[in-house]
């Protein structure tokens, strides 16, 4: 009797190790306003030694998807519907959890999104690296630690080799994050799932851990999934790109083709939506003008010379001259703002860049007089305002307006609409009475596109797009002339950057603003400004007209932030 | 480190001398004083012990002579205690109280924490109801109910322990899980708060995508952090703990600490008042203090700022 092999027999059946193939996955979240279905017939695979980016917008179950690979998300609220994710023959949906325990940090390794939360702050960070070979028996608890420093010394965590004790708090943001990637590939995994791994990192930080990460993997021979929101740092990585709109893969391709000819609408709105330093359109296109070309307006795809302002003819609006802020702590005051001056024209836009710590913030806020300011002056139509004479500062702040990032947290949640807004007419007693100042908010509603049926509405009932909308509305009930919009769609999806960034460019023009715009994203900065500071450590590095500045950048910090940004960011033809 | 405890050390002694002022002033303006009784003693025998114990001086000598003798460490005669010593009373008194505190906390810890970590890994099943409804329980019903009902069932109707006094082990059994049920049920609440709040944590998903069983993500990631609001409500507890009870010594008959506490107070008699009241200010200051080192043991982030 011939005894036949098992492997003879179906060899083209077994999947090569580290092939990673999803199939029609379904995922659900069962809440109590319903179910939402944030995964919707999902197909990806996944080759060894392939870089993928799975990129998407909030909402576009892109890390949901990718937590369903190693089964980490809560269930319930989430609950898997179908499909299936073949992992080296086994289908990761229908293991046990212990199977699971043992691809987990061994054969697929992930890192997350916030390495400030992510790292345990009350285990040393060489004992969190050593631990997943402890855990899977791969090495001795010394044995481990001694891999874990030579690990750790590779992504250039020195500090850990030579502090076995020190603590994640003890390091900075990207310090931590590399450490995360130490962890997840100590075990030397087949794959590597990355879930917006740099997101919450500066620009040249983030160019740094993605280097390490690229390297590290091609060296190791581990295939990525990498997830992000952001179109132009997955094309620096990925040799593939999927996108996902709303829980559904709309478009694969390789990475090149991808960016040189587009398919579905959404990735091209998304191409176009980003303001890169190459391009100089009045009105970025928005996802609304790819999506329904018929009610989109199409105008706003043609790339329009902006038209330049004079700035030599226009007044000086606000000059801070020598600015210095510093705040206590306990190893003696640190200077935020160290010397500072600037000088913004009427009517036009001054960008402020810089990594965060360099002061752009602590800047904004000081003209505002938010920020008790140590020394230095600053001069509005040429009239120091200083903080002693309250009622000077009481006009000024009628005129001075400010934005936040977060629209979630600078929106009092026990306010309505209408009462936000009211406020500060109140305030500066404008308006005859309260119905004239109903029809006010109502008018300025319906300029910043929303209308009256919002009026008695909380901000939880709001998109973060339509909060900030709210807070712009809100910034110009006192009828200001200047407004500081600090960090204002940093924490916004590109689509609704665009409609944003819009909002405030017409609104500019219609009102005769002028802007203060603070940013870490140099594309955006780009975009809507005249002129533009750098700020580093406190002190303005650099100062130019916007084009000059990125045309030819002077301070080596301002070349630095610029080759930070990945090329197809820095223009929209992806240099073909 | 060294300089932490040193430093706190000597905070104590102004926080002290405050207390002490605070008491010795409030006590005197405090109407009556240790020799009105109901059945009044003649005035000559009165003015006598008046004179006996320094009580007729002008007040402010006689609080300087009190805090002359407080730093030699004496905290002067008992007034109605004749014959004693306050530091004799309280040496006699607070090992009673310190057995009794440190079995009801070892109960309550033991109960307290393992419930609270179910509960917490358990949430919204029956493993989390039943604990928090009977810690719910715990806390609402008082101890001077409790007390008689755990003397009724056990030893009345099981005979399994003495219903009163405080001769030996057997003696410990019911004032202890009548003071520490009360203790575990607070420290179970704590517990699962503390550890909902710390499951949720994003460390703790790095633990699980790590490949960490879910006995290595509770006793190695979340347990620590879960703790620290129970090792915060430790300090005060534990001291109220040791400090005696005065419902449970009554009910079970025991001579702890409480008894003098309270009784102290209403015969006025001041250094005895006095004298409690330092010893448990002191208690309570140590107690912290070790709850702070526990808490930097624990918290790498609150051992850099001491």
């Amino acid at each position: 009797m011939a005894c036949v092999m098992p492997s003879i027999q179906n060899p083209p059946k077994i999947k090569a190790m580290g092939n990673l193939d999803i199939q029609n996955l379904k995922v659900s979240f069962h809440t109590r306003e319903g179910i939402i279905h944030a995964v919707d017939g999902v197909d990806l695979s996944i080759k060894p030694g392939e870089i993928i980016g799975l990129v998407g917008e909030s909402g576009s179950g892109k890390s949901v998807t990718c937590n369903s690979i190693l089964q980490l998300l809560p269930t319930p609220p989430a609950q898997i519907e179908g499909g299936t994710i073949d992992w080296s023959g086994k289908d990761l949906l229908r293991q046990h959890d212990e199977k699971m325990r043992g691809i987990r940090g061994k054969e697929i390794s992930m890192i997350f999104q916030d390495p400030m939360s992510c790292l345990n702050p009350y285990l040393s960070v060489l004992d969190q690296v050593a631990e997943p070979l402890v855990i899977h028996g791969m090495a001795s608890p010394t044995n481990a630690r001694k891999q874990a420093c030579e690990m750790l010394a590779r992504v250039g965590v020195q500090r850990v080799v030579d502090h076995p004790h020190a603590y994640p708090h003890e390091f900075s943001g990207g310090m931590r994050q590399r450490a995360m990637i130490a962890m997840a590939l100590v075990t030397k995994p087949s794959l590597l799932l990355a879930d917006e791994p740099t997101t919450a990192l500066d620009v040249t930080v983030q160019a740094k851990v993605l280097n390490i990460l690229k390297e590290l993997c091609t060296d190791l021979g581990v295939s990525v999934l990498f997830v992000s929101h952001d179109l132009g740092l997955v094309a620096e990585l990925a040799d593939r790109v999927v996108v996902m709109y709303r829980g559904k893969v709309v478009e694969q391709n390789d990475t090149r083709s991808i960016f040189s000819n587009p398919q579905h609408p959404y990735v091209k709105a998304l191409i176009a939506c980003r303001p890169t330093l190459e391009s100089n359109p009045v009105h970025l296109p928005t996802v609304e003008d790819f999506m329904n070309p018929k009610t989109g307006k199409c105008q706003a795809l043609k790339k329009l010379e902006s038209p330049s302002l004079n700035l030599d003819s226009q007044e000086t609006l606000l000059e801070v001259q020598d600015l210095v802020v510093e705040f206590p702590t306990e190893d003696g005051p640190v200077r935020a703002v160290d010397g500072a001056s600037l000088t913004i024209r009427k009517g036009s836009t001054h960008g402020l860049v810089g990594e965060s710590g360099s002061g752009k913030t602590t800047l904004g806020r000081s003209i505002l007089q938010l920020t008790k300011v140590n020394s230095g002056k600053i001069l509005y139509q040429g009239n120091a305002i200083s903080l002693e004479n309250i009622q000077d500062r009481t006009r000024f702040r009628k005129s001075m307006q400010i934005i936040f990032q977060d629209p979630y947290a600078s929106l009092n949640p026990r306010l309505t609409v209408e009462q936000a807004l009211l406020e500060p007419m109140k305030v500066h007693g404008l308006g005859k009475s309260r119905k004239d100042r109903i029809d006010r908010v109502v008018k300025l509603l319906e300029e910043v596109g929303l209308g009256e049926e919002y009026l008695h509405r909380y901000p939880h009932e709001f998109s973060g797009g339509q909060r900030q909308r709210i807070c712009v509305a809100r910034a110009l009930t006192t009828e200001p002339e200047f407004i500081v919009c600090d960090e204002c769609v940093s924490a916004m999806d590109v689509s609704v950057q665009a409609q944003v960034l819009n909002l405030l460019r017409s609104l500019q023009a219609s009102r005769n603003l002028t802007y203060l715009f603070i940013s870490h994203d140099l594309g955006v900065v780009k975009f809507m400004s005249d002129e533009i500071s750098v700020m580093q450590n406190g002190k303005i590095v650099e100062n130019g007209l916007a084009e000059d500045l990125y045309r030819n950048p002077k301070s080596s910090y301002t070349r630095k932030l610029i080759n930070s940004i990945p090329l197809a960011n820095r223009s929209s033809d992806f240099g073909l | 480190m060294k300089k932490f405890v040193l430093s706190r050390v000597l905070q104590a002694i102004p926080t002290l001398w405050v207390i002490a002022t605070l008491t010795f002033f409030m006590t005197r303006f405090a109407p009556g004083g240790p020799f009105d009784a109901e059945k009044a003693i003649p005035q000559e025998i009165k003015v006598k012990l008046e004179s006996h114990f320094g009580l007729d001086r002008p007040l402010f000598d006689q609080y300087l002579l009190y805090l002359k003798n407080l730093l030699r460490g004496d905290l002067g005669p008992s007034f109605k205690y004749p014959g004693w010593e306050v530091s004799e009373l309280i040496a006699t008194a607070f090992p009673v109280s310190l057995t009794l505190g440190v079995l009801s906390l070892g109960i309550a810890l033991l109960i307290g924490i393992p419930a609270g970590i179910i509960a917490a890994l358990r949430k919204n099943t029956w493993l989390d109801y039943l604990p928090m409804s009977l810690s719910m329980a715990g806390i609402c019903l008082p101890t001077f109910v409790l007390g008689p009902l755990l003397i009724y069932i056990f030893s009345t109707q099981l005979g399994l322990f003495p219903p009163l006094g405080w001769y030996g082990p057997a003696d410990w059994v019911l004032p202890s899980f009548t003071l520490g049920l009360f203790y575990a049920a607070y420290v179970a609440r704590l517990t699962r708060a503390g550890m909902l709040e710390t499951l949720q944590q994003d460390y703790v998903r790095t633990a699980r995508a790590k490949g960490a069983s879910p006995w290595q993500v509770v006793t190695k990631h979340a347990l620590r952090g879960g703790l620290l609001p129970v090792v915060t409500y430790l300090g005060p507890a534990f001291a109220g703990l040791i400090s005696g009870s005065f419902i449970i010594e009554s009910i079970f008959f025991i001579p702890g600490l409480g008894k003098f506490f309270v009784t102290a107070a209403f015969n006025r008699d001041y250094t005895m008042v006095l004298g409690t009241v330092l010893f448990y200010a002191a208690l309570i200051i140590l107690l912290n203090l070790l709850v702070d080192l526990l808490q930097a043991w624990l918290d790498p982030k609150a051992r850099q700022a001491q």
